[in-house]
């Protein structure tokens, strides 16, 4: 901590600090054309990706914020006061010593470069609107994997990139998306060979730097038949005022007998609307799983889901939400059969502190001629004192004679006498709601790679000391 | 030597009074009995003792050694060594014992510290051991779905491995079948010395057979109402309660 001095903005939680930075290049506030434009002249892009982004902005004007079923908070959104492009430059430098100082200062007090050494095989560390780093160790590079930002991977692989981009999720998905296909900018691009199996997991961190600002990135990852591949995202921004925007597309591609594991530890500031679209579509035989842990925010939604369609697919969605006081993390899955023998599971657990939400939002279909197939669905809610609000809505459609569904739900709480007992063994009265919490997710955190599920806990301890003030 | 020292102590919880005027001087090195009916506010004066948010000390003190712990947290009070063995312990669902007895000795260490993973788990099977608990034990989550008899062994365990000053043992006796009374008894009895003060609430003499108390108090209605040694214990065997309980006073005017 011998910088402690020379950081803006400091607090006690980890990602709440901001160094001062110059940008070179800014699209100023407010959302048109000449945004577009402007954005597609500083990358260099060719004209169908210009049009795409024309297309999708006259979707997102047209389409109605969905207040109509989702948090009213969105109306607080007022986009003509964000800037949609903000950096230093659109090439990421594959060398951290190569970083400008004042982004590198940033990267390593959040840990990245450690982590890459440590255990991972690749990193993109994206800085506001474009990565500022990229890299992916030798070894797995030879091994034909690409691991690249959104902008690079459209103008170098552009027989790949096109063939899915836009495809799992298309841009009218809903209004977020179309935003994201207006805007975006960063993010990864991901193609793993046929059989490659990356041992270790490739990495992207996102931090938002700047404040009125939105960060779009669009990732896409397309594992080739019989490949597998980890995909691990953190995030963080400083604390603002204002409030920032957070709006991505996330499309996973697993080919035949492919497998993709996708991991999210969000922990944005309290001041981030998070409206994240992310869907992955299984070949035959092949596998999604999304690890969703979302910790920070404002208002989060975000519902990954699995398209299944291939015989013998599986998706599956692992969830876990924290909302503290002032939070609303709306969360949920969505499972799609689309072939015979598909299996999906979903187990989301929520944890609603003070006059934090959680609310969960199921979505599971399976057609009437379909056969063999499963879902699996389990909602957990733990309360945390009596102001806490927890909703679930389940949705799901299981139709025909040979599927079969299998719903469970449970709600409880953490009461004054269980924090009373953990206290009289010594514990303090956020340590007794930490080590509950964990409890709590404890067969789910399992299910992570080590390093993730320590700073999980770390998370959840900061969030539980805040939240007894 | 050191003392928990009750003075005097009114507790309420709403209008109603439960502690009316209560003292005590439990020093270390001795083991004190609490006897007294159901209802009397044996199991209150343990909470109060441990700093349970409900009740409402209107007058009088608790002091740890000298020095008032009212105002201060329960897991401070823990942390300087009073130890509650629940009448009814709380379940912590998810949560090992192995991992909650390590946060708990691991909030007693000075910050930066980390507990020696090796000398803990020693020092957890020697104190299963001498419970006679089998160390797949220490796998299932605190209380959750443990018989009565588990329940409070799992109390004693914890006693075992936190080493308190000052031990409150609050029916540690009730749901326990002779032979587990006598294991439970054995750990308690191999808790004692001169560094530990024990204050063993129960409604039977039947304990003090087996863990024999110095002095032991008569508790009714909110008070203590007689103290001696341990043959006070086998006078309420013999004649009960009623010859302690004083009439409540008349309502004035009625
Ligand atoms: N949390 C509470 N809320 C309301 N009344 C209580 C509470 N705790 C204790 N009491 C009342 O105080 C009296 C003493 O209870 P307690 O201390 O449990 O007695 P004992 O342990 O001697 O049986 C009882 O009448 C009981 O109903
Ligand atoms: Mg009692």
């Amino acid at each position: 901590m011998s910088d402690a001095q020379n950081q803006l903005e400091i607090d006690r939680e980890k990602g709440n600090f901001r160094y001062d930075v110059d940008y070179e290049f800014d699209a100023g506030t407010g959302l048109n054309e000449k945004t577009i434009d402007y954005i597609c002249d500083v990358k260099g892009e060719p004209d169908w990706i210009r049009e795409f982004r024309k297309d999708a902005l006259k979707k997102f004007l047209e389409k109605p914020m969905p207040t109509h079923w989702a948090s009213k908070d969105l109306d607080n959104i007022i986009f003509d006061n964000i800037r949609y492009y903000l950096s230093q430059g659109q090439k990421p430098k594959r060398s951290w010593d190569e970083v400008p100082e004042d982004v590198k200062k940033t990267f390593e007090r959040l840990g990245i470069p450690e982590q890459e050494r440590k255990f991972l095989a690749g990193v993109e560390a994206q800085f506001d609107s474009e990565a500022a780093y990229s890299n992916i160790k030798e070894a797995v590079g030879k091994q034909g994997v690409i691991f690249v930002g959104s902008t690079e991977g459209l103008k170098e692989h552009p027989e790949i990139f096109r063939k899915w981009f836009g495809k799992v999720i298309p841009t009218g998905d809903n209004k977020f998306s179309a935003l994201n296909g207006a805007t975006f900018s960063g993010g990864s691009f991901i193609y793993v060979p046929p059989g490659v199996k990356v041992s270790h997991p490739l990495q992207a961190y996102f931090r938002i730097n700047a404040e009125n600002f939105g960060q779009f990135e669009r990732t896409l990852i397309i594992a080739d038949e019989g490949a597998e591949v980890t995909y691990m995202e953190g995030c963080t921004a400083p604390k603002f005022d204002t409030a920032t925007l957070h709006s991505a597309v996330v499309e996973l591609v697993a080919l035949k007998g492919a497998k993709i594991q996708y991991i999210t530890v969000q922990n944005w500031s309290n001041n981030v609307f998070n409206l994240v679209t992310k869907r992955g579509l299984a070949m035959e035989d092949a596998e999604v799983k999304w690890i969703d842990c979302n910790i920070g925010s404002r208002l989060t939604m975000k519902y990954p889901g699995v398209v299944m369609k291939g015989r013998g697919a599986r998706g599956e969605v692992i969830s876990i939400a924290l909302a503290g006081d002032g939070q609303h993390q709306d969360t949920g899955a969505k499972m799609i059969h689309a072939a015979d023998d598909t299996t999906s599971n979903i187990v989301s657990k929520s944890i609603s502190v003070g006059t934090g939400r959680a609310t969960y939002r199921g979505l599971v279909n399976v057609p009437r001629h379909l056969k063999g197939c499963k879902n699996n669905t389990e909602c957990d809610a733990l309360l945390i004192n009596t102001n806490s609000r927890t909703d679930t809505y389940p949705a799901i459609t299981v139709r025909g004679t040979g599927n079969a569904c299998q719903h469970e739900a449970s709600v409880s709480q953490v009461s004054e006498e269980q924090i009373f007992y953990m206290q009289q063994r010594g514990l303090t009265e956020a340590q007794a709601m930490s080590l509950s919490v964990n409890g709590f997710i404890n067969d789910l955190v399992r299910e992570f790679p080590m390093e993730y599920s320590v700073e999980l806990k770390r998370l959840i301890d900061l969030e539980m000391e805040g939240s007894v003030g | 030597m050191k003392h928990l020292k009750i003075d005097n102590l009114h507790v309420s919880i709403g209008d109603r009074e439960i502690l009316r005027g209560l003292s005590l001087d439990l020093p270390t090195g001795q083991v004190h009995a609490i006897m007294g009916p159901n209802g009397s506010g044996k199991s209150t004066l343990a909470k109060v003792i441990a700093g349970h948010p409900d009740y409402t000390v209107t007058s009088g003190d608790v002091l740890f050694d000298g020095e008032s712990i009212l105002e201060m947290e329960p897991d401070e009070r823990a942390r300087k060594g009073i130890f509650l063995a629940f009448q009814y312990p709380s379940e912590i669902p998810g949560v090992t014992i192995a991992n909650f007895l390590r946060a708990a000795l691991q909030a007693r260490l000075p910050e930066g510290d980390e507990l020696e993973a090796t000398e803990y788990y020693a020092k957890l099977y020697e104190k299963m051991d001498l419970l006679e608990m089998p160390r797949n034990f220490t796998s299932r989550s605190v209380n959750e779905g443990f018989s009565g008899g588990e329940k409070k062994r799992c109390e004693i365990l914890q006693m075992a491995m936190l080493q308190p000053t000052f031990a409150l043992l609050d029916e540690t006796d009730s749901g326990l079948d002779i032979d587990a009374l006598k294991i439970v008894s054995h750990g308690v009895n191999s808790l004692r010395g001169p560094d530990t003060g024990m204050l063993v609430i129960t409604h039977y003499q039947r304990l003090l057979n087996y863990i024999v108390p110095d002095i032991v108090h008569v508790m009714v209605n909110g008070r203590i109402v007689e103290s001696g040694t341990k043959e006070l214990a086998l006078k309420l065997e013999a004649e009960g309660y009623d010859w302690a309980i004083e009439p409540e006073a008349e309502p004035v005017g009625a």
